[in-house]
Parts: C-alpha cells; sequence; structure tokens
C-alpha cells in the first residue's frame, strides 16, 4: 500500500535549514531518510521550500486570483512530502512517528488513491 | 461549578477507576457481552452524575452503580424479548439483586475477564486493547494513541473482538490446569505488552512509547492478588517495577535521554526497587525460573549498582542464557549480546550479534544502537556510523535520537 507522509514543521523547524551542517536536526533527518530507503519502502518525496515563497493561484468568476504565501493560513506548514510503500496503515504510522519532523510539526498519513488516478488517468 | 457537583465529579470518578474492572466483570460474566456491559456501566455512571448531587452520594456507590446498570441491562434483555440464554442471566441478575447491596457482596471476576481478553480467539494483537478498555475503563482513542493506530481503526478492532466473544460464546472461565500455563502466558504477554519499555541496557532502549507503565503495573497487581500462587505473575511485576524504578533517572534535568549505563542510581526509586526485591525474592523461592522472573532477575542485579556500585554482568550474562533457552527473541538475543560484550570484550558482543537472523532487526532499534555502540569500541568508524544511522532512523522519542546523534559524532 502506498501512503503519502505530508510532512508539516513549525516555523522554527523551517528556520533551521539556514544551520550547518552538524545542525541536529538535519543530522536526524539524514538518518531517517538513509532508514526509509534501506529498508526499501521509500517510493519517492522531497522537501518544499519554506512558506513564504509559495503562491496561490485561483479563478473566481473567471478572474484569476493570485496571493503571495502558502494555501492554508496555519502555524505548522507544508514542508515537504515522503510516499512510501507499507503492507498496512499502522506500519505507515510507525514510520511516521519515527521522522524528526513529528517531535518539532506534525505528519499526516494518506494512502494514495490509486482508483481515482486510474479514473482521471485512464 | 458547585461545589457538591465537584464532590459528586470525584467520587464518580474514584469509584469508576477502582471498581470498573469488577463490575464489568461482573455484568458481563454469564452473558459475555461485554458491550452491553460496558454501556450499561456506562449509562449508570452518567445517571450517577445527575442523581447524586440530588440525592447525595449513596452509601455503597458502587453497589447503587451495580444495580443501576443491572437494571439497564434487564430493561435491555426485556426490550430485545430474547429468552433462553438470557432468561438464566436475568435469573442470576435477579438473585444477586435480591442478596444484599454491599459492594463487597458481588464476586470478583476480573481473573475470568483477564483470561477473555487474552483468549486464543481473539487476535493477539487485541488482547491488550481489550483489557485496558473492558478492566480499565481506558477510552478507544487513549488506547489507539498508546499503540500508534487510527482510533477509528482501534475501536473496529475492540468491537469485532467483543461481537467475537458474544457470538463465538466464549465462556468466562479460568482455563483448567492443563491448559493454564499457554493461557496464563498470554496474559502476562498482554499486560507486558501495555508497559511500553522492553530492554533498557547500555547504549539503548526498546520503548514503544506506550505511556501506559502504571496501567500496566495495575494490571499485573490485579493478577497476582487473584492468582497469588503463579510466580510469573510476580516475576512480571517484579520487572515492571525495576523499569518504572528508573523512570527519573533516565533524563537528565534538560530533558536529554540517559542510558541505564551512565544512570546516576541515587535517581533511582528505591521503594519500588525494594517492592520489586520482595516480590523477585518470593517467587525464586519456588525454584521454577520462567521468563518474567529472569528478566525481573536480570534487573536486579542492574540495580544492585546502587548499593555497590558496580553491574555485575557477569551474572546478567548467566540469567540472559538461561533466558535464551526459554524464549530467543531479538530482545533476548540483543540484550544477550549487550552483556556479553561487557564481560568478553566488544568482538565477543558483536559475534553474538551476528548470529541473530537480518530479517528480525531490520526494524529493532536496540539492535542498531548496541551494534553501533560496540563497532565504535572496536574502532570501525564507517561501520559505527551506518549502524547509528539505521538506530537513529528507527527512533521516535526525540531525546534517545539527540543522543544517539552526539554519540555518533
Amino acid at each position: 500500500m502506498q501512503f503519502a507522509m505530508l510532512i508539516y514543521e513549525s516555523p522554527e523547524a523551517f528556520d533551521s535549514r539556514k544551520n550547518g551542517e552538524s545542525d541536529p536536526y538535519l543530522g536526524a533527518w539524514r538518518a531517517y531518510y538513509r532508514t526509509v530507503v534501506d529498508a526499501g519502502i521509500y517510493v519517492g518525496g522531497n522537501p518544499l521550500d519554506v512558506p513564504d515563497t509559495g503562491t496561490t493561484v485561483r479563478i473566481k468568476d473567471g478572474k484569476r486570483l493570485v496571493q503571495d504565501g502558502p494555501y492554508a493560513d496555519t502555524k505548522e506548514q507544508l514542508a515537504g512530502f515522503m510516499i512510501v510503500d507499507v503492507p498496512s496503515l499502522d506500519a505507515a504510522l510507525e514510520w511516521a512517528a519515527r521522522c524528526p519532523a513529528a517531535a518539532v510539526g506534525a505528519l499526516e498519513v494518506r494512502l494514495i488513491a490509486h482508483e481515482t488516478h486510474r479514473r482521471i488517468a485512464g | 461549578m458547585s461545589s457538591v457537583q465537584e464532590d459528586v465529579e470525584r467520587t464518580v470518578e474514584r469509584v469508576a477507576r477502582e471498581s470498573y474492572g469488577r463490575l464489568v466483570a461482573f455484568l458481563s460474566s454469564h452473558t459475555s457481552d461485554l458491550a452491553s456491559a460496558e454501556d450499561a456501566l456506562g449509562d449508570a455512571l452518567l445517571a450517577a452524575l445527575t442523581t447524586w448531587p440530588r440525592n447525595g452520594v449513596p452509601q455503597g456507590p458502587e453497589a447503587w452503580l451495580l444495580t443501576s446498570a443491572r437494571n439497564r441491562i434487564v430493561d435491555h434483555v426485556r426490550h430485545q424479548q430474547v429468552v433462553s440464554a438470557s432468561e438464566q442471566t436475568m435469573r442470576l441478575l435477579r438473585e444477586h439483586a435480591s442478596q444484599g447491596q454491599t459492594a463487597t457482596e458481588f464476586p470478583d471476576e476480573r481473573l475470568k475477564l483477564l483470561f477473555v481478553c487474552a483468549h486464543p480467539a481473539i487476535d493477539s494483537s487485541v488482547h491488550t486493547p481489550l483489557m485496558l478498555q473492558t478492566v480499565l475503563g481506558l477510552d478507544a482513542a487513549r488506547i489507539a494513541q498508546a499503540f500508534l493506530t487510527s482510533p477509528a481503526a482501534m475501536s473496529q478492532r475492540l468491537v469485532r473482538a467483543k461481537a467475537k466473544i458474544k457470538d463465538g460464546g466464549i465462556r468466562f472461565e479460568v482455563p483448567q490446569q492443563r491448559e493454564l500455563p499457554p493461557r496464563l502466558d498470554a496474559v502476562l504477554e498482554a499486560i507486558y505488552a501495555a508497559f511500553g519499555i522492553g530492554w533498557d541496557e547500555i547504549a539503548g532502549i526498546d520503548q514503544h512509547g506506550r505511556d501506559l507503565a502504571e496501567e500496566a503495573i495495575w494490571l499485573a497487581r490485579v493478577l497476582l492478588k487473584l492468582m497469588p500462587e503463579q510466580n510469573e505473575a510476580r516475576g512480571l511485576l517484579s520487572l515492571m517495577l525495576h523499569c518504572e524504578a528508573r523512570r527519573a533517572a533516565r533524563r537528565g534535568t534538560d530533558g536529554r535521554y540517559i542510558p541505564l549505563s551512565e544512570q546516576d542510581p541515587q535517581l533511582w526509586s528505591l521503594p519500588l526497587i525494594k517492592e520489586a526485591e520482595r516480590y523477585l525474592a518470593e517467587a525464586s523461592r519456588q525454584r521454577q525460573a520462567g521468563r518474567f522472573q529472569l528478566e525481573a532477575a536480570i534487573q536486579s542485579v542492574h540495580a544492585e549498582r546502587a548499593r555497590s556500585g558496580r553491574t555485575e554482568w557477569l551474572a546478567i550474562v548467566v540469567f540472559y542464557e538461561q533466558l535464551l533457552r526459554m524464549c530467543p527473541t531479538v530482545g533476548t538475543r540483543t540484550g544477550y549480546a549487550a552483556a556479553l560484550a561487557e564481560v568478553n570484550g566488544a568482538q565477543a558482543g558483536l559475534a553474538a550479534l551476528d548470529t541473530i537472523p537480518t530479517e528480525t532487526v531490520r526494524s529493532y532499534q536496540p539492535y542498531w544502537a548496541v551494534r553501533a555502540h560496540l563497532l565504535q569500541r572496536l574502532g570501525k568508524a564507517d561501520e559505527a556510523r551506518k549502524a547509528f544511522d539505521w538506530a537513529i532512523g528507527l527512533t521516535e522519542d526525540p531525546a534517545i535520537r539527540r543522543f544517539l546523534l552526539e554519540k555518533r559524532g
């Protein structure tokens, strides 16, 4: 089963990206990433740039609305995502709990909707 | 809120905490219908919150709850107009109703309830959640949190298990002598699974983040009270009390993780250690070493450091050797390797680790923590870093992660 782990981080965690190579949060992420890959469950994923750099687009009444900033106005912001292939939701939750971001933000674990994808992509 | 209301709420809370399991066990023991018993008791607790502030807290609050819950079940059964099996229930309930009202007068059926929860027909992953809910009254959301599963999924599993108990007519009884050992093992395992710490030694910790140590110890006390002749129950309680005694020492003032070998014994709880030692001594008089007694004995050797200032690793190795013959789990084998390294050197410990099949250790954090530690001691920096990465990647607790990151360098 493929799950998306949507990774939300606090502003402090985003700020820590400016730190050097010896930053413990970065170190924890490196170890976690390597473990996920070595465990053979890693499908894909990427970190996202900081929320301020986001641009939100909508069409309302036929008009384009473009806003600076992220879609959701929350303290913890989407920081990245990872797709894993594991046997069950419980297994996905276990890997989510081990993610360094779980201790400073939150992870939302959601099943990839393969059926919806099939209906769209054919 | 008025002070009367507050008093009542406190009383209800206290009675619920102390008597929940006894009431559920008694109410369901003849029907095997846990869900109805829990619903009826839930209603009774709600009724108490509205009635008691008006009429005062009854003299025997437990008996009041029992009567109220029982009436609800009788009403419910009558409503369904179910006969045969229920007839007997109603007769029994009526009989008990006519036999006085004091709380102490209804039998304690929790032992039967514990055996039902850990029944072989019930999926073993639900044993512990079922116990926590029916004996202690924990709600599904709290249990889900402890077991890192979604609240909806946990509710569903509990409902399914209760339906199986009711529909399968799983009887509330203490197993016959012949089948007792495996059935008791399942009960002990289920209690231990709530505890949350499986292994805690030189370089790591096998912590499930369950945060239910208090509940597990409470369940073990209940079991021992109901089966005082069972020394493995004593062993289990001793083991958990020993681990619990070190809780305060496991974290520094700044929140950092401190492994057992670096803990200050001054911070261990002496009363808990004393109690743990007493149970272990009582158990070992029978000279029938069981798994939990051996695990408690290992923890007892560690506790000895508070007095002697040193750890008798050879004794630990000997206990592990006995334990390995009984249950060669990955936890036991890792613990043995760690202890062996203290006696015969890091190379011997590493060799012992190498005998564990790789597929069983892939996601077992303590294995990688011990391996990293031993590789580092042998000066194999690159291999050690790789093992540290595995250990770090498998760690949930940020304090332990930080500890390992610092060790890795």
